[in-house]
């Protein structure tokens, strides 16, 4: 206690001598009594805190507040009595004695006055003066009236406290300094001063008497008048009385008319009407921008980003892990004369801003937020809030009452229920479809959705999400169907599109789902028979659906890129066997150059795959520079199925488009529609692969890629057999793959940094109150904190404690010892007593003996 | 002799016949009863048959009622005067022949559990005989075995006319002991020899068999003290052949270049080349022998080539061959179709083995390195995930090599100074190349890819990447993985709307397809 005292003292002014201390003046200490803790070694920035002691001292002052509280206490172990001071503010040292003595006064003129005595009968007989108790005039006549004293207590507490707490001396040098010039030299007494001021006094307090007893009477006067006139008012407005005598003017027509027009609906501010081009340029803009993050995912920036970001280390960083927590400190900047407290480092800022980009344009199709003109998902908004006024119309429709003006269209689906509940399964969804037209077909997939808006139930978005894994696989049903319905899967896709824009994730899943259904059933056929069939049109239309509901130039995405390993496991698995492979190839190839056509990446497969097609095409070959790979052999009976050699044919063939349909099933052909067909193939192997000379052109390694097809391309002119068509295709191919620069630059790896020197920085170390135990975190801290703080408090307790048990046997000694030390002496008195007088009477004796 | 219908009639018949034989020698021409019954063509019945010679012939050898020695024609004996327990005696051996001959072929075509069952029962035969032998010893200790029936045995199992691969499953038990493996491995030198004397076409079966037979041969590693015979002799004698482990690898290596000095068919010798390097070469006594048919093999080109390569591989390391077109026999195997056939992984775990040692030759390993790299361009994703790794291990391993990537003050060419079609990689000049495949590989669809191609624009870190793990990847595998990598949430969608499956702008396939 007293040490950690003495220590503060010290710490407070080493050089300066103990005398900065108010109170305890206390002399420069004696050199005797200094006890100097010597340091073996001088540890910069160490606060050293017991360096200098002075035991004496503390000693002696621990002891002094021992004696003080514990021997008092001591020494009234016994005592059951205690003994109370209860004068009032004896130990109170605030408030001066005269002021005490007057308060005493006070209370105990209170305390005989209340006494009430059974004796004195007068007692309840009371002297009034004005109505009032006499008594209580007596009593309070320092604080009459609040209100009328408030106006001057300000000078009259200033004067009063002068003439009663300046002790006499001040109020007289005052007053003589004063009254010098007026009454010259007649210096008055201070009994004539205090009579004359209580004379003044008193007047004055007379007088504010009688102005209050006057405007009592005014008061109530007035109070009087009122009275009459209230009766003249009564009868009028009983409102009108409790606003008092204000009256308010009744409002008129043009009041009435401003109040109305505040309180109209006023039209909110709105951003002004977009003209065409503002409309044409934000939705440039918005493309730009989705553009840009598309850009941004197809070279797989992000996770570089995410990785690589190197950190800013600075130059004396020892790399040992020590990271010091956030940089929290803020720029400083100045607004409009105040201090501008930044919120946020700027480039946390710009990465919140861009992840709200990014989250826009994910979040495009969700209806609850994309309302404003400008948000990404405009044009999916204008639908939406469209189909809720629709399903505002239709859900009034059915209502009897209505009259409906409703069209012929209208009347002609008037069969279609307007509701439908999502359906819970996929044969519920195709009993729900069957037997309907494909435009019916697509009104009820359509009703269904508007009905089971996620914004209407809480479960209808699960619904939803089921719903289209439902259509998806209603789509691999049309499409394995014998026709297949193309047209039908070409309408429901931008059904599913927007159900993919409203739930993403659920979409994702369900395309996955089915690109590993097929590979799975593909990964089988391999296993048993070492190789597999191409599959049917729907794994091919679940592809090409794929690449629409999502980017495909993507540098890596959850389903395009498995879409895209599945493209190239048909290319690489599956031995072309008949007419229909190959048109299911070439819709493979077509489906896999549209993946790319925005990254522009590189297919070895798809190459591999041309060359194969343009191979079987190909008569008369001599097998040199090009090696055909796996799913291809270079003798075989499907070596030359390609093959067209009826003259006829050749002439007869016009170039069209391939029919989707062949890929589901290949009608039984004449020869010469086998030939057109063959050569249709032919053509669209020639476009493909002028369409890889044109992405790949710009690879390094252009010519060696495109050497078999180049070899292949020149076999095939040379033979002659073709169409002029395609012999023109063939060699605007050849010289366009020539065209290509033909440069070699050599590689050169990307310089590495080099890595920096360690310096040696002092490592900073926060020096908690608790030891150097670093490394955990802020909770940890504070517990170990607090409970060596506690150890430290229960130590020091406990040293107390046994500092004050030997003051006490220290004490009960002495006690002991001086209680001997009496019996002793009193023994000893006892004895002289009783010595003298066996001295006397044997004196006595003596005495008489000698008579 | 009264015939009871069915089976189990039949069995009681041929049970009271065999009872009777070996109760009295005078009741013994009912063993043509029973022989006849052996020629039948029910399956039941001959089964039954099959049982009931078991136990009469089993018995007659353990009594030793057969006759011993060289065994005189039936007519002179018959004419004879001699003793009439001789005559009986040559009369039983000589039935116990002819049910020998009528088992053998019922070993060659029959129903499985009659084969089955003819097996086991000349294999019981074999061990009785084994035991009191038909011959006399020419001296004391003489070592006897009847060769005879076990040749016909291993004969009837090398059938060329039908497949016995399950019939030489359940053979391989009697292969476990010594003495049964070492004639059986004489007996098949034998039976091979014979089934290609003079015949220009073999059958694939007879192949086949052999194959099964001859696989299904494995000596152990060491000498065993306590060699198991089938046959059991009362004392093993250390003069006898069959005791000693390099007698058993002397037999081996004539079976296995006994057999391989023919033309094989090729499925045959890729079988062959696949279990040689563990289960051939080490356990032949001069493994250099087997130099022809490596070299015949690898000459052959494709797959076979590459298996053979191991086994070469092996012959030049461990026993200190002289090839010296090793490696450009190596260099020669690198087509496209290295990446598309079956042993793909095991071409690569070689390739690296082969490519392991830093004290190739800086041009060899560019020519490797070039020509991987080249094939690289036509390679589906999962090997290039392998090959790229590899690849970049090669560099690594020769920093000589690494000009190949990093060329810095190089002049500008206007073509690839590598010749691809150079055969001797000394001569492909590919250590004035650079990689500009791995470059292009930068822009494959596959995110992987590009990362492993992309990772010799930096500096190659020291450490190699082990490609072992790769080696076994499968396209299937791949595209499992992607499926289950998480993803950025949410999924990145197409921001431009849906028109229709062929509706988008600039859509190749609406170029090129219609729907109807």
């Amino acid at each position: 206690m007293g040490k950690a005292r003495s220590a503060g003292a010290r710490g407070r002014a080493p050089g300066a001598p103990a005398g900065a201390r108010g109170g305890r003046a206390r002399p420069s200490a004696n050199p005797f009594e200094v006890k100097v803790n010597r340091q073996k070694f001088q540890v910069l920035g160490r606060k050293t805190r017991h360096d200098v002691g002075l035991p004496g001292v503390s000693r002696a002052r621990a002891l002094q507040k021992r004696t003080q509280t514990l021997l008092k206490e001591y020494k009234e172990r016994d005592k059951s009595n205690v003994f109370r001071d209860k004068r009032f503010g004896e130990y109170n040292s605030n408030i001066s004695p005269e002021e005490k003595m007057m308060k005493r006064f006070a209370l105990e003129q209170q305390r005989q006055h209340e006494k009430k005595s059974i004796y004195n009968l007068n007692e309840d007989e009371e002297l009034t003066h004005y109505g009032q108790s006499l008594a209580d005039i007596e009593k309070h006549n320092d604080i009459v009236d609040s209100d009328s004293d408030a106006e001057d207590r300000g000078v009259l507490s200033a004067e009063l406290t002068a003439a009663h707490f300046g002790g006499g001396g001040g109020l007289l040098h005052k007053k003589t300094s004063q009254q010098q010039g007026e009454e010259g030299e007649q210096p008055k007494s201070r009994r004539e001063l205090i009579e004359e001021l209580i004379a003044k006094s008193k007047q004055e307090k007379r007088e504010r008497q009688s102005q209050r007893e006057d405007t009592l009477e005014l008061t109530e006067k007035l109070d009087q008048d009122w009275k009459e006139i209230q009766t003249l008012l009564a009868h009028k407005t009983p409102k009108s009385e409790s606003r008092g005598g204000k009256e308010k003017p009744k409002p008129d027509a043009y009041d009435m008319m401003v109040r109305e027009l505040g309180f109209e609906m006023k039209a909110q501010p709105s951003n002004r009407m977009k003209t065409e081009e503002e409309l044409a340029q934000e939705e440039q803009e918005r493309l730009e921008g989705l553009e840009a993050e598309r850009l941004r995912r197809m070279l797989g920036k992000e996770e570089d980003e995410h990785i690589k970001r190197p950190k800013h280390t600075s130059a004396d960083d020892l790399s040992d892990g020590f990271v010091l927590d956030k940089d929290d400190r803020r720029l400083l900047s100045y607004k409009d004369g105040k201090m501008n407290v930044e919120e946020e480092p700027s480039g946390e800022a710009s990465s919140s801003e861009s992840k709200e980009e990014e989250g826009k344009g994910s979040s495009a199709g969700d209806p609850e937020e994309s309302d404003g003109p400008d948000s990404p998902s405009g044009l999916e908004s204008d639908v939406e809030s469209k189909d809720e006024s629709e399903r505002t119309q239709e859900e009034r429709r059915p209502n009897p009452g209505e009259r409906s003006t409703a069209d012929d269209r209208e009347a002609a689906r008037a069969e279609l229920p307007y509701t439908f509940a999502a359906p819970e399964s996929y044969e519920e969804l195709k009993s729900l479809l069957s037997g309907r037209s494909m435009e019916e077909q697509l009104l009820v997939v359509e009703r269904i959705q508007k009905c089971n808006h996620p914004s209407l139930a809480v479960g209808n978005k699960a619904k939803l999400e089921k719903l289209f894994g439902f259509l998806l696989e209603y789509v691999g049903d049309l499409a394995t169907s014998d026709p297949p319905d193309l047209g039908g899967i070409d309408k429901l896709v931008v059904q599913l599109y927007n159900l993919c824009q409203m739930f993403p994730e659920a979409a994702s899943s369900a395309v996955k789902f089915v690109l590993r259904d097929a590979m799975h059933d593909m990964e089988g056929m391999v296993e048993t028979t070492g190789r597999a069939a191409f599959p049917g049109l729907d794994v091919l239309i679940y592809l090409k659906i794929a690449g629409i509901l999502f980017p495909t130039s993507d540098f890596w995405h959850p389903v395009v890129t498995p879409a895209l390993l599945c493209l190239s496991q048909l290319l690489t698995k599956c031995p072309v066997q008949s007419l229909q492979d190959v048109v299911k190839g070439l819709f493979v190839c077509c489906v896999f150059l549209d993946y790319v056509s925005l990254s522009q990446r590189f297919i070895p497969e798809l190459i591999n795959f041309l060359v194969g097609i343009l191979y079987m095409a190909t008569p008369n070959k001599q097998s040199q520079g090009y090696t055909l790979v796996h799913p291809f052999r270079a003798l075989g009976k499907n070596s030359e199925l390609l093959l067209v050699s009826d003259e006829e044919a050749t002439a007869t063939w016009h170039r069209r488009s391939l029919p989707l349909q062949w890929a589901g099933g290949l009608k039984a052909q004449t020869e010469t529609e086998a030939n057109h067909t063959r050569l249709s193939c032919l053509a669209v192997c020639l476009a493909l692969v002028q369409r890889c000379v044109t992405a790949c052109g710009t690879l390094p390694s252009f010519h060696d890629i495109m050497r078999p097809l180049r070899t292949l391309l020149t076999e095939h002119l040379a033979a002659r057999s073709c169409p002029p068509e395609l012999q023109e295709l063939s060699r605007s191919i050849l010289t366009e793959m020539e065209k290509q620069p033909k440069y070699y630059r050599p590689l050169v790896c990307e310089k590495s940094k080099p890595v920096p020197l360690k310096l040696f920085t002092p490592r900073l170390v926060k020096v908690l109150e608790f030891g150097k135990k670093q490394g955990c975190t802020k909770e940890e801290q504070e517990r170990k904190r607090l409970i060596h703080k506690h150890r430290r408090e229960f130590k020091g307790a406990v040293r107390e404690i046994r500092k004050d048990n030997q003051f006490l046997a220290r004490m009960q000694l002495s006690e002991i010892m001086e209680r001997d030390a009496e019996r002793k002496r009193k023994v000893k008195q006892l004895f002289n007593s009783l010595a003298t007088q066996e001295g006397e009477w044997k004196a006595l004796k003596r005495k008489k003996f000698k008579k | 002799m009264e015939r009871e219908a069915g089976p189990v009639g039949a069995r009681r018949a041929l049970g009271r016949l065999v009872e009777a034989v070996l109760a009295n020698r005078g009741k013994a021409n009912a063993v043509f009863d029973i022989l006849a019954v052996l020629q039948s063509e029910d399956r039941e019945e001959i089964q039954e048959a099959v049982r009931a010679c078991s136990r009469l012939f089993g018995a007659l050898l353990a009594r030793g009622e057969l006759f011993v020695g060289q065994l005189p024609s039936e007519e002179m004996v018959m004419a004879g005067s001699r003793g009439a327990t001789r005559k009986y005696r040559v009369w039983m051996r000589h039935r116990y022949h002819s049910c020998c001959n009528r088992l053998g072929e019922l070993l060659a075509r029959s129903s499985f559990q009659v084969k089955e069952l003819a097996l086991s029962t000349l294999m019981k035969f074999v061990q009785l005989e084994g035991e009191h032998p038909l011959e006399k010893p020419k001296w004391e200790g003489n070592y006897l075995f009847p060769h005879q029936l076990f040749k016909s045995v291993v004969g009837g199992l090398l059938s060329a006319d039908e497949d016995h691969s399950l019939l030489l499953c359940q053979f391989r038990e009697y292969l476990e002991h010594d003495d049964i493996r070492y004639h059986t491995m004489q007996a098949a030198t034998d039976a091979v020899a014979r089934a290609t004397d003079g015949r220009p076409e073999v059958p694939l079966t007879f192949w086949n068999n052999a194959f099964t037979l001859l696989s299904s041969v494995s000596l152990p590693r060491q000498e065993r003290a306590p060699s198991s015979f089938y046959v059991k002799h009362a004392e093993l004698s250390d003069k006898w052949k069959v005791v000693h482990l390099r007698e058993h690898r002397k037999a081996f290596q004539q079976m296995w270049l006994g057999f391989l000095k023919h033309q094989l068919p090729l499925r045959i010798c890729k079988k062959v080349l696949v279990i040689t390097h563990d289960s051939v070469l080490p356990h032949l006594a001069q493994p250099r022998l087997m130099i022809d048919f490596l070299a015949r093999a690898c000459d052959l080109g494709g797959a076979v080539s590459l298996l053979a390569l191991n086994g070469l591989f092996i012959l030049i390391h461990k026993h200190n061959l002289e090839y010296p077109d090793f490696y450009r026999k190596l260099y020669g195997l690198l087509d496209p179709s290295v990446f598309h056939v079956k042993y793909r992984a095991r071409f690569f775990h070689l390739a690296d083995l082969f490519l392991s040692s830093s004290h190739l030759p800086a041009y060899l390993v560019a020519a490797f390195t070039k020509r991987l790299a080249r094939l690289a361009l036509t390679a589906p994703p999962e090997a290039l995930l392998t090959v790229l790794p590899f690849i970049c291990n090669l560099l690594r391993r020769h920093p000589a090599c690494r000009v190949l990537v990093h060329r810095p003050r190089g002049p500008e060419l206007d073509a690839d100074p590598y010749d691809p079609r150079e055969e001797d990689p000394a001569q492909s000049r590919a250590l004035e190349s650079s990689l500009w495949e791995l470059q292009a590989l930068q822009r494959h669809y596959h995110p992987e890819v590009s990362k492993a191609a992309s990772a010799v624009n930096q500096a190659l870190s020291e450490a190699e990447v082990s490609i072992a793990p790769l080696l076994e990847l499968t396209a299937f595998q791949i595209f499992e993985r992607e499926l289950e990598k998480k993803g950025p949430e949410p999924v990145p969608l197409e921001f431009i709307p849906a028109r229709g499956l062929l509706g988008r702008r600039a859509d190749l396939c609406a170029q090129h397809f219609t729907l109807s």
